[in-house]
């Protein structure tokens, strides 16, 4: 490698050094991050704390979607994403990783739900034999509800 | 570029004239240059996957109390709201330590990396002092589904945060010796993408975990 190809090696890398996630940001970014951070942290406890709405449901969505804000402020200002840096490879990563947590996430609890809808005791009308690895006493068909929890 | 011939490679094949090593890369851009940053990232997000799947039990055994206690009893708001601000501070001091460290002001950057640690301290010790208050109530990882599912969540979030500061102390040591050179310049952005992912995992635990529990 010649000494021209080198310097200019050098200094892509040095270059590169205020694109990668992060790398330094700026004080005003820094602060941007941070009183955004402190609003959107702020607001969902006191929507929690002092029950503004009355509403647990609608709190919920909201605190989640303040959540969601909130993430995407601090990926943005303190760990500096962008589509540019490392040629785009952080970004990719990201969105990869992301529909693997989101899988994970929802389909956990779907699977999960639908699984604990149809384990319901036996007063839902299951006419399935009892497995043959959990002998049921006679007179006590089905799992006890008292160590049946519901998920919902 | 033949899938196939890629194994009847061998280092001579690389080796141009003079013993230079010969990279057959010809745009020289597919390759990032700095790849420790790239390879952090990608450690931090599979570790994301390690959270997403802590998350996903607590999403399905959350309201399994077992007849035991709920959030609504044992959550203190106040306490995680305290918490909170400690991360959140932790973070921008962090921050400013590495625009010290931008400008090569190892004293400033030190300062602010002090006050990142005691901020991580203070996170670490408020959640200790939960930890001990729930157990000393009888709300242990046994008692439930839920709380087993909480103390892994919440704890293996912790273990991070507590590791955290150990990096961060042998770092400081370790600029304090032999100064800011690139490689210490290096692990110092590698912590600092792993102390703010931290608190982005946060930010999903106190909405998830305590908001939306106490609900």
């Amino acid at each position: 490698m010649s000494a021209a190809t080198e310097d200019a090696h050098v200094r892509g890398s040095g270059h590169e050094v205020h694109e990668m996630p992060g790398g330094h940001g700026s004080f005003r970014g820094y602060m941007t991050g941070f009183v955004l951070s402190v609003i959107l942290t702020a607001i969902p406890f006191w929507l929690v704390m002092s029950d503004v709405l009355g509403n647990p449901r609608l709190t919920g969505i909201i605190v989640m979607g303040f959540a969601v804000v909130q993430i995407v402020v601090h990926m943005v200002y303190f760990l500096h994403m962008n589509t540019k840096s490392e040629g785009g490879w952080t970004i990719l990563a990201l969105i990869f990783t992301l529909t693997l947590v989101l899988i994970t996430l929802v389909g956990s609890v779907w699977v999960m739900y639908h699984l604990d809808t149809n384990m319901m005791p036996a007063d839902h009308g299951m006419h399935m034999p009892a497995p043959q690895s959990m002998p049921v006493e006679p007179g006590t068909a089905g799992p006890a509800p008292a160590t049946h929890q519901h998920n919902h | 570029m033949a899938a196939h011939s890629t194994a009847a490679l061998t280092a001579e094949d690389f080796q141009g004239p003079g013993d230079t090593p010969v990279f057959l890369d010809a745009e020289g851009r597919h390759h990032p240059e700095n790849g420790t940053m790239l390879g952090f990232w990608l450690y931090l997000m599979s570790d994301c996957l390690i959270f997403a799947a802590l998350f996903a039990v607590y999403a399905v055994l959350g309201r399994n109390y077992a007849a035991g206690p709920s959030p609504k009893d044992l959550f203190d708001l106040k306490l995680v709201a305290l918490n909170t601000s400690m991360l959140l501070f932790s973070s921008i001091t962090y921050g400013f330590a590495m625009l010290a460290m931008e400008k090569d002001d190892q004293d400033r950057m030190q300062l602010w990396l002090a006050i990142t640690g005691l901020f991580g301290l203070c996170f670490i010790g408020l959640e200790l002092y939960e930890f001990h208050h729930l157990i000393h109530e009888g709300a242990t990882p046994q008692r439930s589904g839920f709380l087993s599912a909480f103390f892994t969540l919440v704890g293996t979030h912790g273990l991070h945060v507590s590791l955290g500061l150990v990096w961060l102390v042998v770092l400081m040591v370790q600029a304090h010796m032999r100064g800011l050179g690139d490689a210490n310049k290096r692990r110092l952005l590698c912590l600092s993408m792993f102390w703010h992912f931290l608190d982005v995992v946060w930010i999903g635990v106190f909405t998830f975990v305590y908001l939306m529990g106490v609900l």
